[in-house]
């Protein structure tokens, strides 16, 4: 049987979250048997690298790779962890929630495969507390797999050991950034850490981790048991693999959809999401999230992976879309982005404490007809200095990202409320 | 003073941390759930279990929206306000909440029963717009909706 | 080295460095905030972004922040590039978004980083329109004001509050443009170290509360390098005077002693000098009833003159808390052998004791800056918080030496700070703490160990004994002592390099003794083993070199009837001996005379009573506990006819026609006379250049270019501006004319250049970023090692074990930062902090003896009762009992002494 929806194809709407026994029938728990059996830890590590999988949680930085880094040997550190980053704040953003819901083993497993590519001792998901279904079910599963041997003391008798366990979150969108996530596990304030030292090397507590997405993890079984050339050929592009993308705004039908990495933004909108609501134009999206540029009616035939969707000028970030249609106002939306970008900004440096709350405010003085012609000059300063490198972490860089792409292809609507005074689409 | 179920709560996660005051968070969201806030006896009480200074601890609890540093009522109610909410109607939803209560973002009700706060995305933007309140999630939300939901709560 | 590129020029740079260190290293300006050179980079601000650039075909570049970039070989940057410039004209304006722009009523006005770099970037113009946060502030005790609206998130006070100084009770709060800090309640902050935090912040969120109450900006103050009083240590200060008044302390910062930070008793303590108490004219003392009569100067002379003319019939009685030409010209007057130290026969022998096993041993004694990199240490019986306060910010260092060395095989450089830190996270090299009660460094101590003193030394000659067998045995050693020591003594031979630190703060030979056995017998295999001794006052070891008599000596050739006179220099007798005891010498003398700055119950007893110059007002040379020589200057001339000791003692010499000091017109006349007469003095002249030293002809002038109102500060006496006072001890001149460039190291006034209006300039005065000030750091060694085969062999009185006694105990010592220090404690800032005397006992012995928390019991000292409360203290040693020395009320008990406790 052709399997081209290896993440979701076990999920069944209204499903319970595949309890364990159902997830060994449909094949759960082959792969990590596989690799304990009969694979090295670099081996699975070389896997996925030779997978091409990269991670799903924004940044697309290839997995195997990142996991080479890690200190392997007998002198390595120890422990050393791996973080499920289950923190899934990105606006517009909901599919790690459905991988965990839906079928928690699933990521356990790919947990279970990522530690032993890098031999780690504990293993934690990092949730966020809103998500509290997929706390109930990761717990049982976990419980679970603890009493079936995948879990704890010399797993499936390899000798290996993992502990795993579940941090809630108490908020902040700064927590799903890496470092910021381990100096939350370590319960601090969730600032950001510098990089270099990577966490490969110097992470939780200070010893070698590795922080994945959710859905990184999840496809990890996957190609563990069907091998990477499987997993290259899910893909309709040079990126492997398929991708959990999504739609949300005035679309008519919106939802999550597993399809191939490489889709068209026009098959997702039209033929999954079911094009826009009845009587609404399709203006722009933004493709993966909050912290993406918009693109317009101009890119709807780009192509839904991370090369296409960056030729374009945007980020395929995490996949999930948020469409705006004509009869939003895209100063609006992008005023209620920044507010939430300079309500998340953790403090720590300078463009992005300052910078991202001044830029709210400018956003919403032109909303409210207060604006002036030279705000908008300020706007482009500001999103020109926020880029990378100039902040300390990317939670500012990807800020500003809707913000340069609205005021580049939706320049007429800003003006015209500063001409005008008031925001055109408002009555009153 | 700690309760024993606080103690409890705390010591389940002080087992698998290399040091104290690496249950800040935990402790601070066990004692929450106990006592709905976070007072600064609260903040006391927990620095001296973990061994840290209350301003150590009120430094962490300060940086999170999930831990309340001022009273609670009864029922909190997390209203998104992010952008695809805030696309699909989240202004309705909050002045459909903010007239059935007299409340605004912040505030709690004067008979102590719900106090509404923004929160950022919900994570189920496909059914926006959304809010939680306590432990629920209610989505698909129009103004009409609200005062059935609000009611439950009573 | 490295070769690096910046805008254009090559330079050669040590590439352990980040480039914002080169940068400030090559006195490029390039502005800044969060970093800081004694806690690295943690890239928060971005103010100091450059541009970086590939290699010499790269022409785009990117943006990178200059201190969190190492300076690699064939890095090439620029600091002119364009948009290099405009990205930090952005980030000020950023930073400027919520500040207040209230330079004017800022303290901080003209001596502001934010200021400097604001000024630096070119930013000029607000264009924010929207409304400002505002905060509201918090008390923080006596030392700090606080005002949060100020504020920049740079970082650094939290950063150095808990990083350096190992305070908790001052965080970070909340988040993105709300992050607040202060402390969780409002409250005095906890950190004998706070007042940093007015230093460390580059605007005027901290400021100086005491400074506050006479506020006089930068440019007003007249200042000149001196030197802390208020310990053994010998920090480098910079007092500033306005109108006759001291009116706060800055940290002059030495490479070698004290670097960039003081300790809050020497920074606040100044305004003993301002206190109601100050001598200020001679007076004849008429009993307690009657108030003092005022005599003039000439009448005093006459007077003093009349006394002195036969030396054999003279005792001059020392201080160890006045400056070695004070007590060498005390000295001359009365001869050497009629010369006392000033300070009871215990602590004499004591001193003299720190001194024999430093200048006869191997072991060195380190600089405060060599203590910090120390790599694993032994403290025996200090608590060095409270007696010698820097040295326990260098003993906080010192344990982050071992962790660190996990960075290098990660190649975290030293400098990126935040990841070291999180690399590291609470681990802490080898510190072990041998003390009776509790202290503040407990908290970095790998073990502690409480014992009474006697137990501390046997620990210390069991560590000795375990590292090298030719070192005593202890006898009767409890088995756990000694496994105690063998951990202790496998930590410092693994070391690459232990320290060992003691003093004479508990009073014991022993605990001297045994930590001197340690430090050499860690010397044996050839590793240089460190030796700290603290001593208990800011020339207790320059008196000690200089050599004399006991308090007691002194009583008994007066009561003998040997002499008739003594002169009593800046000494205040009943802080060191109880009262009968000194009642006792000051009435077998017929004549009684004392020189100070204060009045004291010494001096209400005198027939004569002189007005000295304290340490702002005169010139001199302190040694401190590491054998250090340094020089202090004059800041102001004082109103009145105070003038220095040794003026007085000169004048009367000549008036009573005693050639000696003859040839005394200047501090280097006398300070040559010293050089000439006792020989470790020989290079005294050495540590500064002498009074005619100039500079392109110019004197280095005291008050800043921009001092104001020099016309009219007295033009209520005279509409005539007065012709500045000469100053014929220092190159420095009472004015603002003279030589504007960087002084020789010793002689600077002030960290002050172009562009660089803050203490932040201090760059400009160092070799290179946390190097030594230009020319080297100031200060002599009096005291090394001597050659290996002339060294003195190991102490081999090893005490017997500590019993208990039924119904007596072990009265020890106890400290405090705030209160035990005479001088100091007449601060009101450091009298409010000063605790009310009290007895501390443990609580298992309180309960057998009945005595409950709170109670009032009397304790007996041969001096005479003294009634206290008793405050329970769970980490004292049992069988000890806790006496707070020095604070008012509590003055003269030598300790440490069996006494008995009896409940009322
Ligand atoms: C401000 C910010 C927020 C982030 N939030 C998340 C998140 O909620 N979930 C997530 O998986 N990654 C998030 N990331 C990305 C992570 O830093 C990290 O790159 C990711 O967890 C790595 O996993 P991946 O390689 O599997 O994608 C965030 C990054 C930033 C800068
Ligand atoms: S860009 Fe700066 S202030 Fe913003 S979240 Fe990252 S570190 Fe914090
Ligand atoms: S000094 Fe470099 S980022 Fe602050």
């Amino acid at each position: 049987m052709a399997i081209d929806r290896p993440l979701t194809e076990r999920i069944r709407p209204g499903g319970e979250g595949a309890a364990i026994a159902a997830y060994e029938k449909a094949g759960g728990y082959e792969a990590l048997r596989k690799a304990l059996a009969g694979m090295t830890p670099q081996e699975v590590t070389k896997l996925v690298t030779e997978s091409n999988l990269r991670g799903r949680g924004g940044a697309g930085f290839p997995t195997g790779p990142k996991w080479s880094f890690v200190p392997m040997g007998s002198d390595a550190p120890r422990p050393k962890y791996l973080v499920a980053n289950a923190d899934e704040m990105e606006p517009g953003t909901f599919k790690d929630r459905l991988l965990m819901e839906e079928d928690p083993h699933q990521l356990i497993e790919g947990m279970l495969l990522a530690a032993y590519a890098i031999k780690a001792d504990v293993a934690y998901i990092f949730l966020r507390w809103e998500y509290r279904l997929a706390e109930r079910r990761l717990h049982r599963a976990i419980a679970e797999a603890v009493e079936a041997g995948y879990l704890g003391r010399n797993i499936l008798g390899s000798g290996w050991d993992l502990d795993m366990f579940v941090h809630i979150s108490a908020g902040r969108y700064m927590c799903g950034e890496e470092t910021g996530l381990l100096n939350a596990l370590e319960g601090k304030r969730a600032t950001p850490r510098a990089k270099p030292p990577f966490p490969q090397v110097s992470g939780l507590w200070g010893k070698p981790t590795i922080v994945q997405n959710v859905e990184t993890l999840c496809n990890v079984p996957h190609i563990i048991a069907r091998g990477a050339a499987w997993y290259r050929g899910l893909s309709r592009s040079e990126d492997s693999g398929t991708k959990l993308f999504g739609a949300s705004g005035k679309v008519a039908r919106p939802g999550l959809w597993e399809l191939p990495m490489g889709t068209t933004i026009r098959e997702i909108l039209e033929e999954h999401a079911g094009g826009m609501r009845d009587g609404l134009r399709f203006r722009g999206l933004l493709p993966g999230g909050a912290s993406t540029d918009f693109l317009v009616e101009e890119h709807l035939d780009v192509k839904m992976d991370f090369a296409s969707i960056a030729r374009a000028g945007s980020r395929l970030g995490t996949g999930t879309m948020i469409v705006l249609d004509d009869r939003t106002c895209p100063v609006g939306m992008v005023q209620n982005l920044e507010e939430f970008f300079a309500q998340e900004s953790c403090g720590w440096c300078t463009p992005c404490r300052e910078g991202l709350p001044w830029t709210a405010r400018l956003l919403e003085a032109i909303e409210e007809g207060q604006g002036r012609p030279e705000d908008l000059e300020r706007l482009s300063v500001h999103c020109k200095l926020l880029g990378p490198g100039n902040t300390f972490c990317a939670l500012a860089p990807g800020a500003v990202e809707p913000l340069q792409s609205a005021l580049k292809y939706f320049r007429e609507d800003f003006e015209a409320h500063i001409r005008q005074n008031r925001c055109p689409r408002r009555s009153g | 003073m700690l309760s024993h179920r606080e103690i409890e709560q705390i010591e389940h996660e002080l087992a698998i941390v290399p040091r104290r005051s690496g249950a800040c968070i935990e402790a601070l969201r066990a004692v929450q759930r106990h006592r709905g806030w976070i007072s600064d006896e609260a903040v006391r009480d927990i620095a001296r279990f973990l061994e840290m200074s209350p301003d150590e601890v009120d430094s962490v609890a300060t940086f999170y929206n999930l831990i309340y540093r001022k009273p609670v009522g009864r029922h909190v109610i997390l209203i998104c306000n992010s952008v695809s909410c805030w696309i699909m109607g989240y202004e309705g939803i909050r002045k459909a909440i903010g007239e059935k209560l007299g409340i605004g973002l912040g505030e709690t009700t004067k008979d102590g029963c719900f106090t509404l706060l923004p929160n950022p995305c919900l994570g189920t933007c496909d059914t926006a717009p959304a809010l939680m309140i306590d432990e629920d999630l209610h989505r698909d939300l129009t103004p009409g909706k609200i005062d059935g939901i609000l009611e439950r709560y009573r | 080295m490295a070769k690096v590129w910046i805008d254009g020029k090559t330079h050669e740079v040590d590439p352990s460095r980040n480039l914002l260190d080169v940068c400030l290293s090559l006195k490029l300006d390039l502005p800044y905030f969060c970093w800081h050179p004694a806690m690295g980079s943690v890239g928060a601000c971005r103010q100091c972004a450059v541009k970086q650039f590939r290699d010499e075909a790269d022409k785009a570049g990117r943006l990178v922040m200059a201190c969190m970039t190492p300076a690699a070989e064939g890095t090439r940057i620029s600091i002119q590039d364009t948009e290099a410039r405009s990205f930090r004209a952005e980030v000020i304006e950023w930073l400027m978004v919520n500040h207040p722009h209230d330079c004017p009523i800022c303290d901080e006005g003209g001596e502001c980083h934010l200021q400097d770099m604001t000024v630096m970037t070119g930013h000029n113009y607000r264009r924010f329109r929207f409304r400002k946060r505002t905060y509201r502030n918090q008390y923080l005790g006596p030392f700090i004001n606080h005002e949060m609206n100020r504020c920049i998130q740079c970082y650094r006070c939290v950063r150095f509050y808990r990083g350096i100084a190992g305070g908790r009770d001052l965080q970070a709060f909340a988040s993105r443009d709300h992050v607040y800090f202060g402390r969780h309640e409002e409250g005095v902050l906890e950190s004998e170290f706070s007042g940093n935090l007015v230093e460390v912040c580059p605007t005027g969120v901290f400021t100086d509360r005491t400074l506050k109450r006479h506020y006089t900006r930068k440019w007003d103050l007249q200042t000149a390098p001196s030197v802390c009083v208020h310990c053994g240590l010998g920090c480098n200060t910079i007092p500033g005077e306005r109108y006759g008044e001291l009116r706060r302390i800055r940290t002059r910062y030495n490479g070698h002693v004290n670097g960039y930070f003081l300790c809050d008793r020497g920074r606040y303590g100044y305004e003993f000098a301002n206190h109601e108490r100050r001598l200020r004219g001679p007076l004849l003392p008429r009993g307690p009833d009657r108030p003092a009569e005022p005599i003039g100067r000439d009448e005093a002379i006459r007077r003093l003159a009349s006394l002195i003319s036969d030396p054999a019939k003279l005792i001059g009685i020392g201080s160890p808390r006045a400056s070695l030409e004070a007590n060498f010209a005390l000295r001359a007057l009365v001869g050497p052998e009629r010369f006392c130290l000033g300070v009871v026969e215990q602590e004499a022998r004591l001193l003299a004791l720190v001194l024999q096993i430093l200048r006869n041993g191997p072991a060195r004694s380190p600089s405060l800056r060599e203590v910090e990199g120390c790599d694993a240490v032994l403290v025996l019986g200090e608590d060095a918080t409270n007696t010698a306060p820097l040295l326990a910010l260098a003993l906080r260092e010192s344990v982050r030496q071992q962790p660190l060395k996990l960075a290098r095989p990660l190649a975290i450089p030293l400098w990126n700070d935040a990841a070291v830190r999180e690399l590291v996270q609470d681990q802490k090299g080898p510190f072990f703490l041998a003390a009776p009660a509790a202290g503040r460094l407990d908290e970095i101590a790998t073990r502690t160990f409480r014992a009474a003193p006697e137990e501390i030394a046997r620990l210390g000659f069991a560590v000795a004994h375990e590292l090298d067998p030719a070192s005593p045995e202890v006898p009767g050693l409890a088995d756990e002592v000694r496994s105690e020591a063998r951990v202790i003594a496998s930590a410092l031979r693994s070391a690459e390099r232990p320290l060992v630190v003691s003093g004479t703060s508990l009073g014991s030979a022993d605990v001297i003794q045994a930590a001197a056995n340690v430090a050499w017998a860690l010397s044996k295999d050839g590793k240089a083993a460190d030796l700290t001794y603290t001593v208990p006052e800011c020339n207790s070891l320059g008196l000690a070199l200089l050599g004399g008599g006991s308090l007691e000596a002194a009583s008994r050739a007066l009561s003998e009837g040997n002499a008739e006179t003594v002169v009593i220099l800046e000494n205040d007798l009943y802080r060191r001996a109880e009262s009968p005891v000194v009642d006792r010498l000051l009435s077998s003398a017929r004549h009684v005379v004392v020189i100070d700055c204060l009045a004291h119950d010494t001096a209400a007893r005198a027939e004569l009573v002189l007005p000295a110059g304290a340490f702002a007002e005169s010139d001199g040379t302190l040694v401190n506990n590491e054998g250090r020589a340094q020089r202090f200057y004059q800041v102001f001339v004082p109103a009145g006819e105070i003038q220095e000791s040794w003026r007085w003692l000169r004048d009367a010499m000549a008036a009573a026609g005693r050639v000696e000091a003859a040839g005394w017109k200047s501090l280097d006349d006398i300070t040559s006379a010293l050089a000439a007469a006792v020989p470790i003095f020989r290079d005294i002249l050495r540590i500064a250049p002498g009074a005619g030293f100039r500079v392109a002809g110019e004197r280095i002038p005291r008050a800043s270019p921009r001092f104001s109102g020099r016309t009219a500060m007295l033009a209520h006496l005279s509409v005539h501006e007065p012709k500045p006072p000469d100053d014929p001890d220092s190159p420095l001149s009472f004015s603002m004319e003279g030589y504007e460039g960087p002084p020789p190291a010793s002689l600077i006034p002030r960290f002050w250049a172009p562009g660089w209006n803050s203490d932040q300039s201090l760059h400009r005065f160092q070799e290179e970023v946390n190097g030594p000030l230009l020319g080297g750091d100031p200060g002599l060694r009096l005291i090394e090692p001597p050659p290996t085969d002339a060294r003195a062999s190991l102490f081999d009185r090893i005490p017997p074990p500590f019993e208990r006694r039924a119904g007596e105990f072990r009265l020890v010592p106890l400290y405090h930062i705030f209160g035990s220090d005479e001088l100091s404690a007449l601060a009101p800032g450091v009298a409010e902090l000063a605790p009310a005397p009290y007895l501390a006992l443990h609580p298992d012995d309180a309960r057998e003896a009945g005595i409950a928390d709170g109670g009032t019991v009397e304790i007996g000292l041969a001096g005479g009762g003294r009634r206290l409360p008793v405050r329970l203290a769970p980490e004292l040693a049992r069988g000890a009992a806790g006496v707070p020395v020095g604070l008012p009320g509590m003055e003269g008990i030598r300790l440490p002494e069996w006494g008995r406790i009896v409940k009322l």
